[in-house]
């Protein structure tokens, strides 16, 4: 059985008919060609497909589209504004935070909702925020690195480091 | 010399990292081509069984089925990517040997109508026993798993011995004889394998894949379908994580392919990642028993190692693997009689391969462990100890393996400072003497050491031949760019950015300037393959005599515009000119006009094959490698005696890379390498029950997360090595190896249990506390080796202290050629 739905994905509105069933990672990669939205498992326990609904991040391979009408959900895809990365994507870049890069857009985002929430968090604390994200190649070290970098750069007095 | 490089050694961003953080970076599972199809496999949920019949016409007759295929409709041949090792079949005909092995594949409209249609295959199964230890497989040689091999169920049985080790032993001051066990793991990267395969209307076969090996599987497909290998092209998207468990040719793939061909549509498979435990190819687990002798100050007299293991259910990689629990050890410490005995048993398992280290942290961890004891018992601290008996640089070992340069030393003495060794080793140890009553809490701090050395690449490819294992080739474009096509696979460990920094070096470019085209067998040179950590010598040699003979060109068309001599020239910021009248200088893309103009086409090969210096006897080809790296760990945890609970604190490491091409990278690759073995320590393990895998998931198969992940200190320790690309071995495999024995000496030093087996959990903890408060041996490990025949060892005379070779033949190094 298939629904109509319309969802807002990285400030668009898309209008869907999609089965029921299909998860939010379905139709963003297979629907929307959304492709940067990984899966690890598809069972909840890996973090690498996370996306932000209303800035929260979230399991897409749990969720049901259904349910998200009205919701704002955020992409790897629409974390630069135009053409300028956002600061934790660039502090990635810069910093080796990214080698096989699988999971680096569900730890992205998991970051991203974090600074949003502590704009300044302590190691421990980003450590802790993403601990439900495996990354296989880095040691976490390089992650930890950027999303302290990024955090600075995104202070007020740290727009230039 | 190292001051002048503009690129090497700086820690610049990979060339593909902002593709990877904007999520544009298209792995295999994420093409899409029009009319695809989706295909499944349907897998043995039994461990061992003979196949009695297959139906498939339920399935093929659900709508929504493009087509249903099993083996017999495959070539009948069996294949395996070592040429000794001929024994899968893509989709089983006649019997299964594990759980997970593939008998039939669909191709449907959609991943749900091929998966419905998998429920709908009728498969008749004969149930054998299954044989799921390496005790089992020797105990039952009435049930064999597979027909050939050096005995019922022995896949191999190899026996090299250098030097008359007994008798060094009986010479011996101290002889000590321990028993380890190290449980399989698996890689767990973050992307499931997934194939798309298009055999188009031409009559030519596509293949993307997330493998690490495109030129093995382009070599393989041929043979497995019976297709010219000219009209097969197999190009490896970027793979989300490798650490060799995308390196054999897998079924999904072969799959893919056969349904393609069938229906005239592309078909993608992409495995869940329940499949991913099964297709496996990961570490062995290995039995191993050490026997080593040493003189009243610590030097090793001479060592005797014993490893059985096991193999899972296919050869796979597993020969080779057999070889490295033996043959790498000598490289480490000075070690003048050597003999090894090893056996790899099949047992009803998946099959194992090369995981990170290939073979290696097995026995490293035996090893270390038994240095650590034998360093107590000598009155020995273990870093001095080390110290002491580090190997010779540009000399040979026991087993004529050739060893250039040497950072061991520099490594110990880097994480012995910085850890600050000296004063935590007597300051835990004294308050592990004081006892805490039973309300307080029991916390008890430990730190350890370990060394270890690791190759920089296998000094012969998987098959036979004369040919380089790494090419390059490189054209010049009259806008100032440069193409660089290599057969090498980016797996995240950096080979295409390696392939930018390394000509845009040597042609004083940016290496945005420089275009990567990687592993596409119908574009680039072969590059035999991500493993063995071979990729940035090899490729990084290729790529800089390629880079070079342009620049040769070139510079020869710059000197008679310039009227001056070639070697005058200088290539850098994108200009070529003469020093001393810089202002003359010509921009780049000017330059390569008049090389153009002067030769025509400006594209230029570059090749690589690794010195021959393999040892003269039989297996001496498995452990050469042009250079090795060394590292040493040290490892300061907290173990709590209430729940056994260990506690990583820090992680000191430190590498000898050569050079540090990309310290940023290399970096990356040590903290990678020290997670991965932290991993295995402590918590991953493959464990089976009823011939099931007990936890094919990512939330029940323990991996490190961030909170388990601990500080971890990185020190670069440089050799410039004369082998590598600008001095620089390897850092993808190497620091894994030393974490995890340090570990274990590290919970020794805390609460006095030895742990001779991995991976170490609370229970196992628990257990040792408990033998040592009754007053016996707090030791947690085997107890029982397998009645077994090792071959009557191959008697090869030590060539340990020898100088090295520094006359080997070295193919297509001749620049001029």
């Amino acid at each position: 059985m298939k629904t109509r739905i319309t969802l807002t994905v990285n400030s668009e509105g898309r209008e869907l008919l999609v089965p029921v069933h299909k998860t939010l990672l379905e139709v963003l990669r297979e629907d929307l060609g959304l492709i940067g939205t990984k899966h690890g498992c598809e069972l909840g326990e890996c973090g690498t497909c996370t996306v932000l609904v209303d800035g929260e991040p979230t399991l897409s391979c749990l969720a049901l589209p259904a349910d998200l009408e009205g919701l704002a959900i955020t992409t790897v895809e629409g974390m630069a504004r135009g053409g300028e990365l956002h600061p934790l994507q660039q502090a990635f870049a810069e910093l080796g935070a990214a080698q096989c890069g699988y999971c680096t857009p569900g730890i992205l985002l998991t970051a991203q909702a974090l600074l949003a929430d502590e704009p300044q968090p302590s190691r421990g604390r980003i450590r802790e925020a993403l601990a439900g994200n495996l990354c296989r190649c880095t040691g976490y070290t390089k992650i930890l690195d950027a999303v302290e970098l990024a955090a600075l750069r995104m202070s007020p007095s740290g727009s230039r480091v | 010399m190292k001051d002048q490089f503009t690129v090497v050694g700086q820690p610049l961003p990979k060339i593909d990292a902002w593709a990877k953080v904007t999520g544009e970076t298209r792995y295999a599972d994420d093409l899409v081509l029009p009319r695809m199809a989706f295909g499944k496999l349907l897998r043995s949920p039994h461990a061992h069984a003979r196949i009695r019949a297959i139906d498939t016409s339920r399935a093929r007759a659900l709508p929504g089925v493009y087509a249903v295929i099993t083996g017999h409709d495959l070539p009948r041949v069996k294949f395996g990517i070592l040429p000794v090792s001929q024994d899968e079949e893509a989709l089983c005909t006649e019997k299964v040997r594990m759980v997970g092995d593939a008998v039939a594949a669909v191709a449907a409209v959609d991943e749900e109508t091929a998966d419905a249609a998998c429920r709908l295959i009728d498969v008749e199964y004969e149930p054998l026993p299954a044989l799921m230890s390496i005790h089992e497989s020797l105990a039952h040689p009435e049930v064999r798993i597979h027909e050939y091999g050096d005995g019922p169920n022995v896949h191999k049985n190899v026996a090299l011995q250098f030097g008359d080790v007994e008798q060094a032993l009986a010479a011996s001051h101290l002889v000590r004889e321990d028993v380890f066990y190290f449980e399989g793991n698996t890689h767990l990267p973050m992307e499931q394998h997934a194939a798309v395969a298009h055999f188009g209307p031409d009559g030519k076969l596509t293949l993307w894949s997330s493998t690490q090996t495109p030129h093995y599987v382009h070599r393989l497909l041929g043979k497995i379908l019976d297709l010219p290998g000219a009209h097969i092209r197999v190009i490896a998207a970027p793979v989300g994580g490798g650490f060799g468990g995308k390196l054999d040719p897998f079924a999904h793939e072969i799959a893919a392919c056969k349904l393609s061909q069938l229906i005239g549509r592309p078909v993608k498979i992409a495995c869940t990642r329940e499949e991913v435990f099964y297709i496996h190819r990961g570490r062995h687990p290995v039995l191993m028993w050490i026997r080593t002798g040493f003189t009243r100050d610590g030097d090793i007299t001479g060592c005797h190692l014993r490893t059985w293991l096991d193999g899972g259910a296919y050869g796979s990689y597993g020969v080779a693997s057999t070889f490295y629990t033996g043959v790498i050890n000598p490289v480490t410490y000075k070690m003048p009689v050597y003999k090894f005995e090893g056996a790899r048993v099949f047992t009803n398992k998946p099959p194992c391969g090369p995981k990170r280290g290939h073979g290696t942290p097995q026995p490293r961890f035996a090893l270390e462990c038994q240095l650590d004891k034998a360093a107590e018992q000598l009155g020995l601290d273990p870093a001095d100890l080390r110290k002491r008996i580090l190997q010779e640089p540009f000399t040979k070992t026991a087993n004529h393996l050739t060893v250039t340069t040497i950072g061991l030393g520099e490594c110990i003495d880097k994480v012995v400072e910085a850890s600050g060794w000296r004063d935590k080793r007597a300051r835990f140890a004294a308050a592990a003497k004081t006892s805490k009553p039973l309300w307080q809490s029991r916390k008890r701090k430990g730190i350890g050491i370990a060394g270890s050395a690791y190759m920089t690449g296998a000094g012969t490819a998987i098959y036979w031949n004369n040919m380089p294992h790494s090419g390059v080739v490189v054209r010049a474009d009259r806008s100032g760019g440069v193409t660089i096509l290599c057969g090498a696979t980016d797996i995240g460990q950096g080979s295409d950015s390696i392939l930018a920094y390394l000509p845009a070096e040597v042609l004083g470019l940016d290496p945005k300037d420089v275009h990567v085209h990687p592993a596409d067998t119908s574009l680039t040179p072969v590059d035999l393959g991500s493993y063995s950590s071979r990729v940035t010598l090899m490729c990084g040699v290729a790529a800089i005599q390629a880079a070079t003979r342009l620049r040769t060109a070139i510079a020869r068309a710059v000197a008679a515009k310039l009227e001056v001599a070639p070697e005058q020239l200088v290539f850098r910021e994108r200009k070529v000119g003469v020093l001393d009248d810089w202002e003359k200088a010509m921009p780049f893309a000017q330059a390569v006009e008049l090389g153009e103009a002067m030769h025509g086409v400006l594209a230029f090969p570059g090749s690589y094959a690794p010195p021959k210096r393999a040892g003269k006897y039989k297996g001496g080809g498995v452990g050469p490698s042009p250079c090795y790296s060394y590292s040493a760990c040290v490892v300061e945890l907290t173990v709590d005696e209430d729940t056994g609970w260990i506690e990583l604190d820090d992680v000191w490491i430190a590498h000898d890379i050569g050079r540090a091409l990309n310290p940023l990278l290399v970096e990356g690759q040590v903290e990678g390498s020290i997670y991965m073995g932290i991993g295995e320590a402590l918590m991953e393990g493959q464990v089976f029950r009823k011939g099931l895998h007990k936890h094919p998931s990512l939330l029940e198969y323990k991996s490190p997360t961030t909170l388990e992940t601990p500080p971890i200190h990185t020190f670069l320790v440089e050799t410039d090595d004369p082998e590598g690309p600008f001095g620089a071995k390897e850092a993808g495999q190497g620091p894994l190896l030393p974490v995890i024995p340090a570990i274990a000496n590290a919970i020794y030093h805390a609460v006095g249990v030895r742990m001779d087996e991995v991976p170490i959990t609370p229970d196992m903890v628990l257990r040792g506390l408990e033998l040592k408060r009754q007053g016996k041996p707090a030791r947690i490990g085997p107890d029982r080796l397998p009645l077994f025949r090792f071959k009557e060892p191959l008697a090869v005379e030590s060539a340990f202290g020898q100088p090295a070779d520094a006359v080997a033949v070295r193919p297509f190094a001749d620049p001029s050629a």
